[in-house]
C-alpha cells in the first residue's frame, strides 16, 4: 500500500557537482547589480543578508572578496541609542539583526566596532519574567529570540548577565509531545525552531534535557524519498531544512542517522549552474539564504572542499576557535 | 496604488525559472514604453521571508497606446500637499560601493517615509503612507512599528484597523509583522469575537498556516475560548487526517481542558480509527505514542493486541516502530514475575522488527540499526547461542530506491 509522498523529483540533469566558483560569483556579485528590486525589497532584513553572504563567503574561504571596512562602518551605523542593532540605517532594532551584526563582527574580528556593553543592556531588556525573550519592545515573543539572546552574549562572553535558569525552564517549556519544540508553548514542532531550541540548549550547557533519540527520530523522519529534509511532516523539502535539521541533529549526536549520501545529491541539486547560488528546491530562484544553508550543509555532511562549521551558530569553526567558544554537542 | 490589470497576454520572456502558480499579488506600472508593461512580482519565500521580487516582461496582444494605460501611481514628490516635505533618500552607509538603482514607486514611498521618521511626524498623511509602504513591502518590520505609533497618537478607529489588517493577512498571510501587529490591535481592542472565524477563514487557504495556528492558540490561552476547538480539529482532521498541525492542536486542547486521563480511551480509539483510514500517516503515530509516552506503552491494556491486529491489514513503518516501542517499553519496565524466557521473546520480536525496517526504510537504516544494537545491549541474554545483529545487514534483494512499505 504505497501512498503518495509529497516530495519532489530530482531530473537527471540537475546538477551533481559542486559549483563552488559559480556560488562565490554570485554572492561577490550580489547587490552590485543594477536593477536589483529585489536587493531593495529586503532591505529590512540587510543585516541578516550581509552575515547570509559573508559567512558562505567565508567557509568557501572568499571572504576577501568582500568590503570589511564598508560592512563594519554599516554596523556601526546600525546600533542604536538603546544598544540594540537594526536591519539596516533607519530601521529599528531587533533581536535578529543584533545577532546577525555581533556574527559579522566575530568573523571579521571586529566586535569593538559596537558599544558591547549597550548590546548587552539591550539584550537583558528584552527577557521577560517568564524567562522568554522578546524580539524587540513590541514583545513578540518566539523562541527564536532566547536563541538570538544567548547567542549573542555567548559570542561576547556576557551570558552571566541575563537570568540563564528561567531562560532555560521558558524553551523547555516549548518541548512538545513528539520531542521536538514550537516558537511558543503549546506550538507546533517545527525543525527551525528545533534548530533554535537545540542551539540553545547547547550554549547553556542543557542538552541533556533533549529526549535525544526521540528527537533523533522526528528529525530524521524529515527526510524524503528524493533525499531531501522537510520541515514538519507532509512538507516539501527545502534546503534550508538541510541546515535546520542536519545541524540539530548534529548537535544531539544523531547526524548519522540521516542518508547522508542522498541529501548531499539533493542539496546539489538544488545549484543554479547558470547563475550560481542555491534555491529552496531545484529548479527554483536562488537566493542567498538558501546559498549559505546548502553550503554548510554539505560542510556538516564533510565536504572537504568547505571549511567546518559550527552546528551551534551556524559560523566557521576557525571564528569560534579564534574567541575560544565551544558550545557543548551530545556525541 | 497598483491596479491588478488582467491582460490577455502571452509571456515571451520570463526570467527563469518563474513558476505560474507563485504569481501573487501581481502589480503592474506603467512603463515608458507603451508597447511592454514591466511586471514586478513579489511572491515572498514563505519559509525565511525572502523577498523575491521578479520581474518579467509581457509582451501585450493587441498593443495599447499610453493614453490607454490608466496612470495607476501618482508619486508622492507629484503631490501638492506633500511640497512642504524633504524627501530622504536611501543611504546605504557612510561609503556606498555599491550603485543600486530602485524602482520608481518603492523609492518615492520610501523616500517620504524616511522623511516622515526623521521628524517622528504624528500625522493622517504620516499613517496614510504607512499603507502605501505597507503595501510594497510588508515585511518591513519598522513601517508597522510607526503605524502602531501612529495608532496610538492618532486614536485611530481600531475597528478599522482590524479591517485593514485583516485585509492585508488575506493577501499575504505567511509574514510574521501582519500576525504580530493583528495580535496588538485585538489586545488594545480587548476583543478576540472575530479572532477564531477569520483564522479559519485563512487556514481554509492554507491548513498548515504556522503563523495562524500561533495565534490562534494564543487567542484561545488567552481568552479561553476552547469550548468549540476539538470540534475545529477534528473538522480539519476529516478535511486531511495528515494535517500536524491539527493533531497538534488537539493535543493542545485536551491537554488545556479535560487533559489525557480520562479521555485516554476515546483518543487511542480516534487514533486506530483514523490510521485505518490512513495508515501511514506520520502525525497521527507520533500523536498516540506522544499521549501513551508518559504512562508508558505497555501500561495500556490490550493496546499491544490492537496494534498486532492492525498490522495484518494496516501495516506501515509508524506501525513497526510502534510495535517496537511497544516491546521496548515492555522490556524496560517489566515487572520481577516475567520469566527471562519472556524477555527474550519480547527482544527476538523487537529485533526483528528493526532488521525488518533497516531493510524497508532503507534511509533510515542507521537509525533502525542502532534501536536494534541498543535494545540487544541493554536486555540481551549473555547466551551466546544468541544471533549476532548485523550491523549491516545485505539486503537479500535489491531494495529500489523509491520502495515504500507495502
Amino acid at each position: 500500500m504505497g501512498t503518495q509522498v509529497k516530495d519532489v523529483i530530482i531530473k537527471p540533469d540537475a546538477p551533481s557537482t559542486l559549483l563552488l566558483d559559480k556560488h562565490a560569483d554570485y554572492i561577490a556579485a550580489y547587490g552590485s547589480k543594477k536593477d536589483d528590486y529585489e536587493y531593495t525589497l529586503s532591505e529590512y532584513l540587510r543585516m541578516s543578508g550581509i552575515y547570509w553572504g559573508l559567512t558562505v563567503m567565508d567557509l568557501m574561504g572568499q571572504l576577501p572578496r568582500m568590503n570589511r571596512q564598508e560592512i563594519i562602518d554599516f554596523i556601526k551605523a546600525c546600533q542604536h541609542e538603546c544598544g540594540g542593532i537594526s536591519a539596516s540605517i533607519g530601521h529599528d532594532p531587533h533581536l535578529l539583526y543584533t545577532l546577525s551584526a555581533v556574527q559579522i563582527l566575530c568573523l571579521y574580528d571586529s566586535v569593538d566596532a559596537l558599544d558591547v556593553d549597550k548590546v548587552v543592556e539591550y539584550i537583558k531588556g528584552l527577557q521577560q519574567e517568564d524567562g522568554s525573550f522578546a524580539g524587540d519592545k513590541w514583545g513578540e515573543i518566539d523562541t527564536r529570540f532566547s536563541f538570538c539572546a544567548v547567542a549573542t552574549l555567548a559570542l561576547l562572553g556576557k551570558m552571566d548577565t541575563i537570568n540563564v535558569d528561567k531562560a532555560v525552564e521558558f524553551v523547555l517549556s516549548c518541548m512538545n509531545f513528539d520531542g521536538g519544540f514550537g516558537c511558543r508553548p503549546g506550538s507546533e514542532s517545527h525543525a527551525g525552531q528545533i534548530y533554535c531550541c537545540s542551539g540553545f540548549l547547547s550554549l547553556t550547557g542543557q542538552l541533556h534535557q533533549v529526549n535525544a533519540d526521540l528527537l533523533g527520530w522526528w528529525l530524521c523522519e524529515r527526510q524524503l524519498p528524493s533525499g531531501g529534509l522537510n520541515g514538519r511532516p507532509e512538507k516539501l523539502p527545502d534546503v534550508c531544512y538541510s541546515w535546520w535539521v542536519l545541524a540539530s541533529l548534529k548537535i544531539i549526536g544523531r547526524i548519522h542517522w540521516i542518508d547522508k549520501a542522498k541529501l548531499r545529491s539533493f542539496i546539489l541539486a538544488c545549484q543554479d549552474e547558470e547563475t550560481g547560488g542555491f534555491a529552496d528546491r531545484p529548479g527554483d530562484m536562488v537566493d542567498p539564504f538558501h546559498t549559505l544553508f546548502g553550503v554548510a550543509g554539505l560542510s556538516l555532511l564533510g565536504d572537504e572542499q568547505i571549511k567546518p562549521v559550527n552546528p551551534v551558530l551556524c559560523m566557521p569553526e576557525d571564528v569560534l576557535q579564534r574567541i575560544n567558544l565551544q558550545p557543548d554537542l551530545l556525541s | 496604488m497598483f491596479a491588478i490589470i488582467t491582460l490577455p497576454t502571452v509571456v515571451l520572456d520570463a526570467t527563469a525559472n518563474l513558476k505560474k502558480h507563485e504569481l501573487e499579488n501581481v502589480s503592474c506600472c506603467a512603463n515608458v514604453n507603451v508597447n511592454r508593461l514591466l511586471l514586478s512580482v513579489n511572491a515572498p519565500h514563505p519559509c525565511c521571508q525572502w523577498p523575491r521580487a521578479l520581474t518579467c516582461t509581457i509582451y501585450h496582444a493587441p498593443l495599447v497606446s499610453r493614453q490607454e494605460i490608466p496612470p495607476v501611481f501618482l508619486c508622492f514628490r507629484d503631490r501638492k500637499e506633500w511640497a512642504d516635505l524633504e524627501p530622504v533618500p536611501q543611504d546605504d552607509g557612510p561609503n556606498p560601493v555599491v550603485k543600486i538603482a530602485y524602482s520608481e514607486k518603492f523609492s518615492d514611498v520610501y523616500d517620504y517615509f524616511r522623511a516622515l521618521l526623521k521628524n517622528d511626524e504624528r500625522s493622517e498623511r504620516a499613517f496614510a503612507l504607512t499603507s502605501e509602504a505597507i503595501e510594497l513591502n510588508a515585511a518591513n518590520y519598522t513601517v508597522w512599528h510607526y503605524r502602531r505609533v501612529l495608532l496610538q497618537a492618532l486614536s485611530k478607529d481600531l475597528r478599522e484597523e482590524m479591517r485593514y489588517i485583516t485585509a492585508i493577512i488575506e493577501e499575504q498571510p505567511k509574514n510574521y509583522q501582519v500576525w504580530h501587529h493583528r495580535r496588538m490591535v485585538v489586545e488594545w481592542l480587548n476583543d478576540p469575537s472575530e479572532e477564531l472565524e477569520f483564522i479559519a477563514d485563512i487556514l481554509s487557504q492554507d491548513a498548515k498556516n504556522y503563523h495562524a495556528w500561533q495565534h490562534r492558540q494564543w487567542v484561545i490561552q488567552e481568552y479561553k475560548l476552547w469550548d468549540d476547538e476539538l470540534d475545529f480539529v477534528e473538522n480539519l482532521l476529516e478535511e486531511d487526517v495528515r494535517n500536524n498541525s491539527a493533531w497538534n492542536q488537539r493535543h493542545f486542547v485536551i491537554s488545556h481542558t479535560s487533559g489525557f486521563s480520562d479521555a485516554m480511551e476515546r483518543e487511542i480509539q480516534y487514533c486506530l480509527y483514523q490510521i485505518k483510514k490512513a495508515p501511514n500517516n506520520e502525525s497521527a503515530w507520533n500523536y498516540l505514542k506522544g499521549i501513551l509516552q508518559p504512562l508508558g506503552l505497555s501500561a495500556q491494556p490490550g493496546l499491544l493486541e490492537r496494534v498486532l491486529e492492525l498490522k495484518q491489514t494496516h501495516c506501515s513503518p509508524y506501525l513497526l516502530a510502534f510495535l517496537f516501542d511497544c516491546y521496548e517499553d515492555a522490556l524496560e519496565n517489566s515487572k520481577e514475575n516475567v520469566a527471562e524466557e519472556e524477555q527474550q521473546k519480547t527482544l527476538k520480536k523487537a529485533l526483528e522488527i528493526c532488521q525488518l525496517l533497516a531493510q524497508e526504510d532503507t534511509i533510515r537504516k542507521e537509525y533502525w540499526l542502532f534501536l536494534g544494537r541498543s535494545l540487544k545491549n541493554k536486555h540481551g541474554s549473555s547466551d551466546p547461542s544468541d544471533e549476532p545483529l548485523a550491523d549491516d545487514p545485505e539486503p537479500s534483494v535489491p531494495v529500489s530506491e523509491q520502495q515504500e512499505m507495502s
